[in-house]
C-alpha cells in the first residue's frame, strides 16, 4: 500500500509545489481536451439537433452510425488521422504530425460522434413532447429548436461533460499522432504511459491521481447540474 | 395589447367537416363524418372509449392529415394561417421546462403579444398569478392544465379546441375551468370541447356531437340530446350502460 500513500503524497507534493512540468502537461492537456471539445460540440451539436428534428431518408441510418461510433477504437482514430497527417499522407502538406493540433483532430474525431448521438437522443425527446403543442402553435422550427436547447440545457452540458471526460482521459490516439514529446505533445495519460513504461511508478501514478481528480470532478459536476435541474424540476 | 393578437372573432365559422374519413393499420378510426359546426357557444364532442373524439379533434385543428374528407373554416381550407387564429389545450399538456409567466410568454410571443401584464393578468384570471414565477413543472396537475388554458387563451383564440382538459382534477380546478371557459364563449370564442363527464357537457354545451365507432351518430342541441337522443348508442351512453 505504501506506493499509493507514496504516490498520493508525490501527487500533492507536485500540485503544491506548481511544479513545472507537470503544470505544463496539466496546461497542454486541458487545452487540447476543451479545445477539441469546443470544436466537437460546434459540429455536434448542429448535427445533432438536425437529426433529432428532421425526417429524411436515411436518418435512422445516420443515427445507427454515430452510435457505433461513439466506440470507436482512439488506436484505429490515431492511426488512421496519422496515416492522413504524416509526410505521404493527403495532408502531410500541412506539418501537423506531432502537434498539439494533430492531437485536436484526433480528439475531435473520438468525441463528435458522442456529442451527436447523446445531443440527438436528448433533443428528439424533447422534440417528441413537445411536438403536438408546438405543431398547435404553428411554431417554426428554429425557435423550436431554440426553446429544446434552452429547456434540455442541463441534460445538453451533461452531454459536453461526457464528451469532455473521453477527451481528458484519451491515451490510444494522441500518443499516436503527438507522439509524446516533451514540452510539446505531452499531455497527463501520454505522460503515465511513458513514465510507467520507464518504470516510474510514483510519478506515473502521482498523474494518475490528478487525472482521476479531473475525471471524478467532472463526474460530479455532471450528477450535481443533474439534480440540481430535477431539483428545479427542469427534467 | 398589440391588434396583431386580436384576431376577429368568429371568423372561422361555420366548421365544415366534408366525409371525414382516417385509418390507421387497416382500422378504420374516423369514418365518413359530415357535418357542419357552427354559432356561438360550446360545441361538445361525446363518445364511449375509442369512439373517435380526440383523434376528430386533431383533424378539426390540423394536426392529423385524414386519410379523405375536409376540413373548411369560413369555406377556407386549413392553412398555417387559420392554425394561428385557433388554440388546443391537450389532455395531458406539455408543460415547458420553465416558469408559469415564462411558458406563458412563450405563447405570448409567438403571436406578438409579449406584454408582461397581459400575461399576469391572464394567470390572475385562472388564480395563478400567485404562481408566476414559480417552476412550472411543479404544479399540480389542476394547475398544469389551468397554466394551459391560460397558454390558450392568452391569443385569443377564434377557435378553442380543448381535449378532456378537466379529467382527474378536482371541483375546484374544474369551476374555475369552466367558468372561464363559459367567460371566453360570451366573448365570442368558438369553443369545442370533448369531454366524458356528462354533468360537464350538461353545463357547457350548446349542441353535442355523439362519436360512436369513428361515426358522428348523432348531432344536437344540447337540450335535445340529453332529453331525447336520437341514437341508440346515445341513449345507452346517457343511460349509463354500457356502449360496445
Amino acid at each position: 500500500m505504501s506506493i499509493y500513500s507514496d504516490s498520493l503524497a508525490a501527487a500533492f507534493g507536485l500540485l503544491a509545489t506548481a511544479d513545472s512540468d507537470l503544470m505544463e502537461i496539466l496546461y497542454l492537456s486541458i487545452n487540447v481536451s476543451l479545445l477539441s471539445l469546443v470544436l466537437s460540440c460546434a459540429i455536434g451539436l448542429p448535427i445533432g439537433a438536425i437529426l433529432a428534428i428532421r425526417q429524411f431518408h436515411g436518418r435512422d441510418t445516420l443515427v445507427g452510425i454515430f452510435n457505433a461510433l461513439m466506440g470507436l477504437p482512439p488506436v484505429v482514430v490515431g492511426l488512421l488521422v496519422y496515416l492522413h497527417l504524416s509526410r505521404s499522407g493527403p495532408f502531410g502538406w500541412l506539418g501537423l504530425l506531432y502537434t498539439p493540433q494533430a492531437m485536436v483532430i484526433a480528439q475531435m474525431i473520438l468525441i463528435t460522434p458522442i456529442i451527436i448521438a447523446l445531443s440527438c437522443q436528448v433533443l428528439e425527446d424533447m422534440h417528441e413532447g413537445y411536438k403536438d403543442f408546438f405543431d398547435s402553435l404553428v411554431v417554426p422550427k428554429r425557435t423550436a429548436l431554440v426553446a429544446y436547447i434552452i429547456d434540455a440545457r442541463y441534460s445538453l452540458m451533461t452531454v459536453i461533460l461526457a464528451g469532455f471526460g473521453r477527451a481528458v482521459s484519451e491515451v490510444g490516439a494522441v500518443i499516436i499522432v503527438g507522439g509524446n514529446i516533451d514540452h510539446l505533445t505531452r499531455v497527463m495519460t501520454t505522460a503515465i504511459a511513458l513514465e510507467t513504461s520507464k518504470g516510474e511508478l510514483e510519478l506515473a501514478l502521482a498523474l494518475g491521481f490528478v487525472l482521476l481528480s479531473i475525471s471524478l470532478a467532472v463526474n460530479f459536476l455532471a450528477q450535481w447540474l443533474k439534480a440540481s435541474a430535477k431539483r428545479r424540476a427542469y427534467v | 395589447m398589440s391588434d396583431k393578437a386580436t384576431p376577429a372573432l368568429n371568423c372561422l365559422l361555420p366548421i365544415t367537416v366534408d366525409n371525414l374519413s382516417l385509418a390507421l393499420n387497416d382500422r378504420v378510426l374516423i369514418d365518413r363524418i359530415t357535418c357542419q359546426i357552427k354559432g356561438n357557444g360550446i360545441t361538445v364532442i361525446m363518445g364511449p372509449n375509442g369512439a373517435g373524439k380526440s383523434l376528430f379533434l386533431r383533424c378539426l385543428h390540423g394536426l392529423v392529415e385524414p386519410d379523405s374528407g375536409q376540413v373548411h373554416f369560413a369555406g377556407k381550407p386549413p392553412s398555417p394561417a387559420i392554425r394561428q387564429r385557433q388554440s388546443m389545450v391537450f389532455q395531458a399538456p406539455t408543460i415547458l421546462r420553465r416558469t408559469v409567466l415564462a411558458n406563458l410568454l412563450f405563447v405570448a410571443r409567438q403571436r406578438g403579444v409579449s406584454n408582461s401584464q397581459t400575461s399576469i393578468d391572464c394567470l390572475a384570471q385562472l388564480r395563478l398569478d400567485h404562481l408566476a414565477q414559480h417552476p412550472a413543472r411543479l404544479l399540480s396537475g389542476g394547475e398544469k392544465q389551468r397554466l394551459a388554458l391560460a397558454r390558450a387563451l392568452i391569443i385569443k383564440p377564434a377557435v378553442l379546441f380543448l381535449d378532456e382538459p378537466t379529467s382527474n382534477l378536482d371541483p375546484t380546478s374544474v369551476e374555475t375551468i369552466e367558468r372561464n371557459l363559459q367567460l371566453v364563449s360570451q366573448q365570442g370564442t368558438k369553443i369545442i370541447l370533448v369531454t366524458h363527464d356528462l354533468g360537464q357537457a350538461k353545463r357547457l354545451a350548446g349542441d353535442v356531437l355523439f362519436l360512436h365507432h369513428g361515426k358522428l351518430s348523432e348531432h344536437s342541441p344540447a337540450t335535445s340530446f340529453f332529453k331525447n337522443p336520437e341514437s341508440k348508442a346515445a341513449k345507452d351512453y346517457l343511460a349509463g350502460k354500457l356502449v360496445l
